[in-house]
């Protein structure tokens, strides 16, 4: 059967080869062009957004550039970056908008205080919590795991093979910053930190963890796609407070709230763009991101698709965003 | 006659053997007594001076670049060039330009163009397997894709050779010249490209110029090695009889070396489309479109399938143009241009013009079409249905096994051996290096590895270093054995040859984000999840080196031993590896090549150590002074161990 079709196919695909070729045509380039989408592009101009390497990230300028191509016919050229080469786009120009940065206080410094290229437009509205955190079954087998005192009662469950002896803090986006390594001295934890280097390689280990009921104890953090698929369960370590990770060598608690930040080209924000507006009054909340990398993730839809679904489901909070 | 020679060889010198036994012994004993002690340790989000001073550089760069005249007359003017070259070509066959909704040339024209090329430089069995391969890319529904990361291999591969040739040619002509050469290609080769992708951006900006420098850093090599060593390896007499006949410089160039070394010049553009093509995936990173692009947004979403679906289009386009790029430089080598020929090419050409005329009019012959009638007949999706679940299926099964393979060798190789090198003071491990690069190789190669080693130290990275070394070490001894004992059965079987070879070749041009996620199922975030990538990646280009050094073997000799009675162990082992040991040295060189070239991937999949240190640099600012001197000392690694082997080699060869 399979065969057949596929054979069917070929002869399909040769024979409207032929027919081409005999100068049947078909439609023309000229008469099939329709002009690419966007109206008025004049009174909005051009908008270069950066897409960092995360689901959330392309969330969030997924539904932006829906919004200003769709609503406020502009036309928005997405770039996939890196943070610290987005940055670098603020003082070159090819970068207008970044939608969120976890903290970056040396690039902050530098394009924002010094080269006063760059703006703090505000929280976007999502917050980010770095942790620890174990798969789900851990948390319902071991009620107690999920206190970090009780850490080195369990530190044999996550022995690996890559621990030397100790347990295992699997570590290592590369693009985070840690501060690990100096927790488990300070709390005298009896882990050793391994660095996955990868955000694959993180939620490769923890879906695998989860599947086959094996220990993971890793670093992890929220808003992240990957959590609808499999709800991790966060350890906490000692809370946070004020200045208790100030020296990086003596951190001995858990990892602050960080409220997420857009940031964007001050030429670009004193513009008078309605794009430029679109960007400040931006603000959602970590369910609403979650949704669309979701879709964008498990269901595979594409950018445009994704956001179109989220929009139609969410016009009011648009309309405030460029009322 | 051999046979006698080889055993007498290795009999001839027990006395160095036993010394390095010694040393080796003292070596663990000094090791379990000083364990822990001087291990110049540093935390993977530490630094120190060297690295912020780094640091420092960037910063003033950044800003200054806006108003240094170094950026205005100088970088920017590069940039400009490079943009436009680039952009042109993705103009004619990748993008829409013009004010028109799709290029200049569609896919039909696109497909004619590299079919015409085949017939006129190759030969007709190319030509066909041009058009299979483009339309199956066509069919994968990746044409787009595809053609940005042509586009931009071309662009890069052009300038690879503009540059390459002369200078490869000056570096044939002039040995001082090749002693300068050498290095900084060495040097270019391997340095991780993480390591200059974000310096590269903020001085050619963030685009296409960028792309096609950071791909053309990779490419430049082979095709200065190429053309150099075709030069060189003209014969002696061919250019003493040009110079008795009173041939200038430039006539001998152009009448005779040039001429002479065509063949081997092709087969370095060959190597350059191939290493242009390898940085698709990478030259991603800072925004390069295309197949790349496809990829590592499928790793975002760990979608197996979908990037299988995107590194098949690029292995597929690797062998089409290895395929066609070896034919080319088989013909120049026999070059008997039929009657046929011309009329042959004339009607290609018109049918060329009259397909490229048709890609920019209607649409079907110009953007691939998805569905023909009411049918589809895109099979991507398909292909990325199928893979995906393959690798769910097969990672669930397996990951057990797989497992136990893994903590095993951790325990039984990797840790000992790590152990030795990381745990113990640094003067004791930079005492061995020294001994052993003087016990098996010179003088000469002792004061290179000091000069290595104090680099190391200098580095702030002796322990990620050693921890690197470890792995390395592992994995190239793994490639070595592979290599040998796959490459003799294929020299021996010509069946073997056949259904192995395009394995090897879709395994080289393959790009490791692809199987990344699998890798990380069956064997975890590990060093041996990164020495099996690193193994999977240089095994290839090893195998090939050594199947073609043994097959090179004169077949009289092998006779000769069959005659007088010899087992075929026998013969491999006495006549055949002994006869091909130049191929085995260069094996080895290559192998520790291309396994330092998967450092950096290693680092992503749970490796840590250097290869860590330099992603984390390319994505952290306040690291990347780090992730810079990381990559320096992965170069570092690199000569030191390629120059160990080689004076090894030579001493036993002089011996």
């Amino acid at each position: 059967m399979l065969d057949n079709n596929k054979a069917r196919r070929a002869v399909l695909g040769a024979a409207a080869l032929g027919l081409a070729l005999s100068g049947c045509g078909g439609a023309t380039v000229e008469s099939g062009s329709t002009g690419s989408g966007g109206g008025s592009a004049e009174d909005c101009g051009t908008v270069n957004m950066a897409v960092n390497p995360w689901v959330g990230f392309e969330a969030d300028v997924a539904v932006v550039k829906y919004v200003a191509e769709k609503e406020l016919g502009c036309s928005v050229n997405t770039k996939d970056l890196t943070e610290e080469v987005s940055w670098q786009g603020f003082a070159s120009g090819e970068i207008d908008v970044i939608m969120e940065d976890w903290g970056h206080p040396d690039l902050e410094k530098q394009y924002v205080d010094e080269q006063k290229v760059a703006t703090k437009v505000g929280e976007s509205g999502n917050v980010g919590q770095i942790g620890w955190f174990v798969p789900p079954w851990m948390a319902e087998k071991y009620p107690d795991i999920t206190d970090s005192k009780n850490l080195n009662k369990y530190a044999d469950l996550f022995k690996t093979s890559e621990s030397g002896g100790k347990g295992q803090v699997l570590d290592g986006d590369p693009s985070y910053v840690t501060n690990d390594e100096a927790l488990v001295k300070n709390l005298d934890l009896d882990y050793k930190v391994v660095y996955a280097g990868s955000e694959a390689a993180l939620i490769t280990a923890f879906r695998q963890a989860e599947e086959k009921k094996t220990p993971l104890l890793g670093y992890f953090y929220t808003p992240q796609w990957f959590l609808s698929e499999v709800p991790l369960v966060k350890v906490d370590l000692p809370a946070y407070s004020e200045g208790c990770d100030a020296d990086p060598e003596k951190v001995d608690c858990d990892y602050p709230e960080t409220p997420l930040i857009k940031f964007a080209r001050t030429e670009f924000m004193d513009s008078g763009s309605p794009a430029a507006k679109l960007v400040k009054n931006f603000s959602w909340t970590n369910d609403d991101q979650n949704i669309v990398a979701k879709y964008i993730a498990e269901d595979k839809m594409d950018d445009e698709d994704a956001a179109k679904k989220w929009v139609d489901a969410n016009q009011a909070k648009v309309d405030a965003w460029i009322k | 006659m051999t046979v006698l020679t080889a055993s007498r060889a290795a009999i001839a010198k027990p006395g160095r053997g036993r010394i390095i036994a010694a040393v080796l012994v003292v070596f663990v004993v000094l090791a379990a007594v000083f364990r822990g002690q001087n291990t110049l340790s540093l935390v993977p989000s530490d630094t120190t001076a060297l690295h912020r001073w780094f640091n420092d550089v960037n910063h003033w760069v950044t800003t200054n670049r806006n108003d240094s005249p170094l950026f205005l007359y100088f970088f920017n003017e590069i940039r400009a060039f490079v943009d436009g070259l680039t952009t042109l070509i993705q103009n004619l066959i990748a993008q829409p330009s013009y004010g028109r909704p799709v290029p200049v040339i569609g896919w039909l024209g696109v497909v004619s163009i590299i079919t015409l090329i085949a017939v006129a430089f190759a030969n007709l069995r190319v030509a066909l397997l041009v058009i299979a391969g483009f339309g199956f890319i066509g069919l994968q529904g990746l044409w787009e894709e595809s053609m940005d990361t042509l586009a931009l291999t071309l662009s890069a591969v052009l300038l690879a050779l503009v540059i390459g040739i002369p200078l490869g040619i000056w570096a044939g002509l002039s040995d001082r010249v090749n002693a300068v050469v050498t290095p900084v290609l060495d040097f270019l080769q391997t340095m991780p490209t993480f390591v200059y992708l974000s310096p590269f951006a903020l001085l050619f900006l963030i685009g296409p110029a960028s792309a096609t420098l950071v791909t053309l850093v990779y490419a430049l090599p082979p095709a200065v090695r190429y053309t150099a060593h075709g030069i060189r390896s003209v014969p002696r007499a061919s250019v003493e009889a040009s110079e008795s006949l009173g041939a200038n410089g430039f006539q001998r160039l152009t009448g005779v070396l040039l001429p002479m070394s065509t063949r081997t010049i092709v087969l370095g553009l060959n190597q350059t489309i191939m290493a242009a093509l390898s940085m698709a995936t990478v030259a991603s990173l800072i925004d390069a479109p295309g197949l790349g692009k496809t990829i590592l947004k499928a790793l975002q979403t760990l979608d197996v399938g979908t990037s299988f679906n995107a590194g098949l289009a690029i292995v597929v386009m690797a062998i089409v143009l290895d395929r066609l790029t070896t034919a080319a430089s088989r013909r120049a080598r026999t070059h008997r241009p039929s009657k046929l020929r011309l009329p042959l090419l004339g009607v290609a050409g018109v049918l060329t013009l009259f397909a490229i005329y048709l890609s920019r009019t209607f649409i079907w012959a110009a953007e691939f079409p998805d569905t023909v009638g009411s049918t589809d007949i895109n099979f991507g999706n398909d292909i990325a249905r199928i893979s995906g679940n393959f690798a769910d299926w097969f990672t669930t099964q397996a990951s057990d096994v797989t497992g136990w393979m893994k903590d095993t060798t951790s325990l039984l190789l990797i840790d000992p051996l790590q152990t030795l090198l990381v745990e113990s003071p640094w003067w004791l491990v930079a005492a061995l290096l020294l001994a052993l690069a003087y016990l098996l190789g010179n003088l000469r190669v002792t004061v290179l590895t000091a000069f290595c080693v104090a680099g190391l130290v200098f580095s702030g990275l002796w322990q990620d270093s050693m921890t690197t070394l470890a792995a390395t070490l592992i994995a190239t001894a793994a490639t070595m054995v592979i290599g040998i004992v796959v490459g003799v059965w294929m020299a021996r079987s010509r069946r073997a040859d056949m259904v192995i070879r395009p394995v090897l070749d879709a395994l080289q041009v393959m790009p490791p984000f692809v199987y990344l996620v699998p890798f990380l199922a069956l064997f975890a975030a590990s060093r041996f999840t990164a020495i099996l990538a690193a193994v999977l990646y240089a095994a290839p280009v090893v195998i090939k080196v050594v199947a073609d050094g043994i097959s090179g073997v004169s077949a009289t000799t092998v006779e000769a031993a069959i005659a007088s009675g010899s087992s075929s162990t026998q013969i491999i082992w006495k006549v055949q590896i002994p006869m091909a040991r130049q191929a085995l040295v260069l094996a080895a060189n290559q192998g520790i090549c291309y396994v330092l070239a998967m450092i950096v991937v290693g680092g992503l999949v749970g490796a840590g150590a250097l290869g860590y240190d330099v992603v984390a640099g390319f994505s952290q600012g306040e690291l990347f002074g780090k992730g810079l001197t990381a990559g320096f000392a992965i170069v570092i690694l690199g000569i030191m161990l390629n120059r160990i082997t080689q004076a090894a080699a030579e001493r036993r060869r002089t011996a």
